[in-house]
C-alpha cells in the first residue's frame, strides 16, 4: 500500500536528518576548536613591540678602512666592515665556480659603496657569532671571518669557503641615509 | 566497579586491539566517559556542571600555560608584563581576558555543582568519598585563584596578598613567624610573588589529579540522580555515550555563550578598578574587596567584631572562615537522613533555600564596606550558616517525615510522563 | 561523635556572633563628605556600547590635548609612539611625532646620561625623572600615570570627564573641615572633594587644526575619549571578535540542542 512505503521513506529521512545534525554539531565543535587554536599558536609570534624594533640606525663615520664594528639589529649581531682595496680585489679574484654559495662582492654591497660590507654576525651553520670583527681576532684561512664553534671560514666578502656552513653570511636589507648613516631593516 | 549490564569495550580494528593489549587507555576512557558507563536516565540539567567544571579547568590550564610564556614574575615588571600581554602580544588581550573571566566561570560552575550536591544529597553514603574529594578540590581552587589574583601585581593583588597572609598572623604565638615564612619577607614582595607564581602553575595539575580520584570514587557506586534512589536494573540507566555526551555538548554550548559574553563584551565586570593601578605598598585602596567568589567567606571573616572568651575577634573571624569550609568535610555525618533527594524532604528543602538566600546575603555583605547594615546582616548571616549545618541539619534529619518515594528510577520517570501525556508521546 | 561536637562548635560561633551583634553600634559614623560627593556625569563616546568604533578625529584631538596640557605633569608610560598609528596617522607622521620628543639615552662617547630624538618604538617619556621629583614639583601630590586611568577608576571615562569639568567654588553650606586647604581645589566628583590638581583646562587653551570647538567641555570630552583608547587600544577589535564568536556559538548551541533532543528522542527521562 502507498501509505506503508510513505512511512518507511519517512523513517529513513528521519534517520538521515538525525545523522546530519549530529555530524553538523561535531563539525562545528571542530571548527570552533580550530578557531581557538589559531590565536593560541599565533601568540608565540613576535609581539608588536618586538616588530617595532625592526629598524636600526648606525653611524659609520668612525670606522676606519680595515676596521669593523659589531652592532645589533633585531637582537642579532651585525658586522659593519670598511674593506681596504686589497680585500675587495681578493674577493673579486675568486672564480664563482669555487664558491659553495656563488655571489659576487658587488651583489653583496651597494653600488658606489663597495668598501662597506654589512652582514649579520650569525654563522649560517648553527648560529654562533664568527670571530674577526674585533681587532686581533682570528679571521680564518681566507681573511674574513672565522666561526670557532665548528670551524667555518668566510672570505673577505664574508662568503663561506671552508667548513660546515652552507651559506654566505647574510646581508640584511639596509640603505645609506647619507654617507655616514645606514638604516638596517 | 560498574553495573553488570555495562557494555564491554570491544575493539574492532587490529591497531585498537593491539593497543588494548599493550595499554588499555581507550578502554579506560570507554568505561569512564564512554558507552561503557551506565548512568541513571533521569539526570536533570544540574548534572551538567561536573563536566563543565572539567571544561573550565582545561580552559584555565591552556590559557594559563600560554600566559606564562609572556608573564614575568618580578615585582618590578609584573604589572607591565601583563599590560604587555594586553597591548602587544598577538591575541594577548583575548587570552588574558579569557583566563581572568575563566576563573569566574569555573567558580560559577563549581558553586552550582556544590549546591546541586547539597540539594540532592549527593554527599551521602555511598558517595561520601566523592564529596570529600570535592571539598579538597574546592580548597585547592580557592588557593589557586587567590595566588593567581596576586600575579598582575595591581593594588588589589598586593593588598589581597597582605590581608590573606594576615589571616595566619591570627594564630597565637606562631602566627607572625608563619606569615613571614609564607611571604619570604615582612610584606608581599618579589619572594612572595615568585612563590605564588610557582604554586599557581603547579596547583591546577594537582586539582586535575584530585579530579581523577573524584571521578574514580564516583564510578564505584555510579552517579546519583534527582530521585536519590539507587539504580536497580538496566532500564534505570542509559550509556553515558551518546546520551550524556550529547547533553553535555549542549551544556558546553550554553556555558561558552555566557563565557564569551563576559570575556568579549564586559571583561572587567567582575574585576576591580584598583587592580589597574600598579601595586603601591605605601597606599591602601579605600575599599578592599576580594574577588566575588570569596565574598561570602569574607563576610563571615568580618562578622566577628568582639573578643569572646579568651579568643580575640581577629582569631574568631579566621577560625570561623576556615570552619565554614571545613564543616563541609563532616556534612555526610551531620545529615543522618536516609533520604537523599530534597524532592522528598519537605523540611530540608525549605532550609536549603534559606541557606541559598543566606549565602547570597553574605556575598552581598562581603562586597559592601564594613558599615551598617552590612555588619549586622553578615553577623546574622554567619550565625545562620553555622546553625544550618551544625544544628538545624542534624535535627531535621531526625524529625523530618519524608514524602512517599517511587520504587525505582524508571517508575519515577514513567510516573512523570503519565502526568504529562503530551510529553510522553513527543 | 560528629554531631554532638558539631553542635557545640556551632553554638560557640553563634554565641560569639550574638555578643558581636550586641556590642556593635547599629549606626554608622556620620560622614559629611557623602552628601557633597557627586556621581560622575555620563559621557557618550563612539567607543561605547555593542557597536563601538573609534572616532579617530576625536582621538587625535585628545592626543593633542594630552600633549599640550596633561603631559606637563602626567606620564603615559604604557603607550608607545608607534601605537598612535591606530589614530589614523601615517608612518611618516608617527616618525615626525616621535622625533618631537626627547627620550632618555646614553652618550655613546662618554657614557653620561643624555637624550636623543624619539623613535616610533619608544614610549611616551614622563615629565619627571622619578616619583620623588614628581612629588617635589607638585606639593607632595603624585600625578598618576594616565595610560590606564579610565580602567583604574570607578566610573571610568565618565569619572575622568566629570573631574575635568567639575571644578567649581565650594557650596556655601560646605562644613569648614571639608573646605579646600591651601594648594587644594574643590571638585565634587573627587572622593575627598578636594584635590591637588588645579583646573587643568581653560577655554581656548588648545587650537585644533580642524577648527573643532575648544571649550573646556569639548577638550575634556576629547581627552577622555583618547584615554579610553590608551587604556584599552584593543576595545573595538575585542567587541568585533566577540560578535563573531557569539554568532558562531549560537549556531553551535542550537545544533547541540537538536542533536541532544534527537539522541534522546526514544528515551523517556
Amino acid at each position: 500500500m502507498a501509505s506503508e512505503t510513505d512511512t518507511t521513506a519517512g523513517i529513513e529521512d528521519g534517520v538521515r536528518r538525525r545523522d546530519f545534525i549530529n555530524i553538523a554539531a561535531v563539525s562545528f565543535a571542530g571548527v570552533g576548536a580550530a578557531a581557538v587554536v589559531l590565536p593560541l599558536v599565533n601568540q608565540m609570534n613576535p609581539s608588536a613591540d618586538v616588530l617595532a624594533q625592526s629598524t636600526t640606525e648606525i653611524d659609520i663615520s668612525a670606522i676606519q678602512p680595515g676596521q669593523a664594528i659589531k652592532t645589533s639589529w633585531r637582537k642579532q649581531p651585525v658586522f659593519v666592515r670598511n674593506l681596504v682595496p686589497a680585500e675587495i680585489a681578493a674577493a673579486k679574484k675568486v672564480p664563482l665556480s669555487d664558491l659553495r654559495d656563488p655571489q659576487t662582492i658587488d651583489e653583496r654591497t651597494k653600488p658606489g659603496k663597495e668598501n662597506w660590507l654589512i652582514t649579520l654576525g650569525v654563522c649560517t651553520h648553527l648560529g654562533c657569532v664568527p670571530l674577526g670583527a674585533a681587532e686581533g681576532e682570528n679571521r680564518g684561512d681566507f681573511g674574513g671571518y672565522f666561526c670557532p664553534c665548528h670551524g667555518s671560514h668566510y672570505d673577505t666578502a664574508a662568503r663561506i669557503r671552508k667548513g660546515p656552513a652552507p651559506k654566505n653570511l647574510v646581508v640584511p636589507p639596509y640603505e645609506f641615509n647619507s654617507d655616514t648613516v645606514v638604516t638596517i631593516g | 566497579m560498574s553495573f553488570p549490564w555495562a557494555k564491554n569495550y570491544e575493539p574492532q580494528q587490529p591497531l585498537m586491539k593491539w593497543l588494548d593489549e599493550k595499554l588499555p587507555l581507550p578502554r579506560l576512557v570507554y568505561n569512564a566517559i564512554g558507552a561503557g558507563y551506565p548512568v541513571p536516565r533521569n539526570l536533570n540539567y544540574f548534572w551538567n556542571f561536573g563536566v563543565l567544571a572539567g571544561v573550565a579547568l582545561v580552559i584555565q590550564i591552556v590559557t594559563g600555560i600560554v600566559l606564562a610564556m609572556h608573564y614575568a614574575a618580578n615585582a618590578g615588571v609584573a604589572f607591565n608584563s601583563v599590560e604587555h600581554i594586553m597591548r602587544d602580544v598577538n591575541a594577548g588581550w583575548f587570552i588574558r581576558y579569557a583566563h581572568m573571566n575563566g576563573a569566574s566561570m569555573f567558580f560559577i560552575v563549581v558553586y552550582l555543582h556544590i549546591f546541586r550536591g547539597l540539594y540532592y544529597g549527593s554527599y551521602k553514603a555511598p558517595r561520601e568519598m566523592v564529596w570529600l574529594l570535592g571539598v579538597v578540590i574546592f580548597l585547592l581552587m580557592m588557593a589557586t585563584a587567590f595566588m593567581g589574583y596576586v600575579l598582575p601585581w595591581g593594588q588589589m593583588s598586593f593588598w589581597g596578598a597582605q590581608v590573606i597572609t594576615g589571616f595566619f598572623s591570627a594564630i597565637p604565638a606562631v602566627g607572625d613567624p608563619i606569615r613571614v615564612w609564607l611571604l619570604g619577607g615582612f610584606a608581599p614582595d618579589n619572594a612572595a610573588l615568585n612563590r605564588f607564581f610557582s604554586l599557581h602553575y603547579l596547583l591546577p595539575f594537582v586539582i586535575a589529579g584530585v579530579i581523577i580520584l573524584h571521578i574514580w570514587a564516583l564510578h564505584i557506586p555510579g552517579s546519583s540522580n534527582p530521585t536519590g534512589i539507587e539504580v536497580k536494573d538496566e532500564q534505570d540507566t542509559v550509556p553515558f555515550h551518546p546520551y550524556y555526551t550529547a547533553k553535555d555538548g549542549f551544556g558546553v554550548g550554553v556555558f561558552l555563550l555566557l563565557f564569551v559574553t563576559l570575556t568579549f563584551f564586559s571583561p572587567n565586570l567582575l574585576g576591580h578598578a584598583d587592580n589597574y593601578i600598579a601595586a603601591n605598598p605605601l597606599s591602601t585602596p579605600a575599599h578592599i574587596v576580594p574577588e566575588w567568589y570569596f565574598w561570602p567567606f569574607y563576610a563571615i571573616l568580618r562578622a566577628f567584631t568582639f573578643n569572646f572568651l579568651w579568643i580575640d575577634a581577629k582569631l574568631w573571624g579566621v577560625l570561623a572562615m576556615f570552619a565554614a569550609i571545613a564543616l563541609l568535610f563532616f556534612l555526610p555525618w551531620l545529615d543522618s537522613s536516609p533520604v537523599k533527594s530534597s524532592n522528598y524532604r519537605p523540611l530540608n528543602r525549605i532550609f536549603f533555600w534559606v541557606l541559598v538566600a543566606d549565602v547570597f546575603i553574605l556575598g552581598w555583605c562581603g562586597k559592601s564596606p564594613a558599615e551598617q547594615p552590612y555588619v549586622l546582616l553578615s553577623q546574622l548571616g554567619a550565625a545562620y550558616y553555622f546553625a544550618h549545618f551544625l544544628i538545624i541539619l542534624p535535627i531535621i534529619s531526625r524529625i523530618e517525615r519524608p514524602l512517599p518515594m517511587p520504587n525505582s528510577i524508571t517508575e519515577a520517570v514513567l510516573a512523570k510522563h503519565a502526568d504529562a501525556p503530551s510529553a510522553a508521546t513527543a | 561523635m560528629v554531631r554532638p561536637l558539631g553542635f557545640l562548635v556551632g553554638l560557640g560561633f553563634i554565641a560569639a556572633l550574638v555578643f558581636a551583634i550586641l556590642t556593635t553600634p547599629l549606626t554608622n559614623e556620620p560622614n559629611a563628605s557623602h552628601e557633597f560627593h557627586k556621581h560622575p556625569k555620563h559621557l557618550k563616546l563612539a567607543s561605547d556600547g555593542l557597536m563601538p568604533h573609534w572616532d579617530k578625529a576625536q582621538l587625535q584631538r585628545g592626543l593633542q590635548v594630552y600633549k599640550e596640557v596633561c603631559s606637563a605633569c602626567h606620564s603615559l608610560h604604557l603607550v608607545a609612539f608607534r601605537d598612535i598609528g591606530d589614530l589614523g596617522y601615517t608612518e611618516g607622521q608617527v616618525k615626525t611625532f616621535a622625533k618631537g620628543f626627547q627620550v632618555p639615552s646614553v652618550n655613546p662617547d662618554t657614557g653620561e646620561p643624555a637624550t636623543r630624538d624619539g623613535l616610533p618604538s619608544d614610549y611616551f617619556p614622563g615629565p619627571y625623572a622619578n616619583e620623588v621629583a614628581a612629588r617635589a614639583a607638585n606639593n607632595n601630590a603624585l600625578p598618576p600615570d594616565l595610560s590606564l586611568i579610565t580602567k583604574a577608576r570607578e566610573g571610568g571615562k565618565d569619572y575622568v570627564y566629570s573631574l575635568l569639568t567639575g571644578f567649581q567654588n565650594p557650596p556655601a553650606n560646605l562644613p569648614k573641615e571639608l573646605r579646600p586647604g591651601t594648594g587644594l581645589h574643590f571638585n565634587p566628583y573627587f572622593a575627598n572633594l578636594n584635590l591637588a590638581m588645579a583646573p587643568p583646562l581653560t577655554k581656548g587653551q588648545v587650537t585644533f587644526a580642524d577648527g573643532s570647538p575648544n571649550t573646556v567641555e569639548a577638550m575634556a570630552k576629547d581627552v577622555s575619549a583618547f584615554l579610553v583608547w590608551t587604556a584599552e587600544p584593543k576595545l573595538v577589535k575585542r567587541v568585533q571578535v566577540g560578535w563573531a564568536a557569539l554568532i558562531f556559538l549560537l549556531i553551535f548551541t542550537g545544533l547541540t540542542y537538536m542533536s541532544y533532543r534527537n539522541i534522546w528522542a526514544d528515551k523517556k527521562h
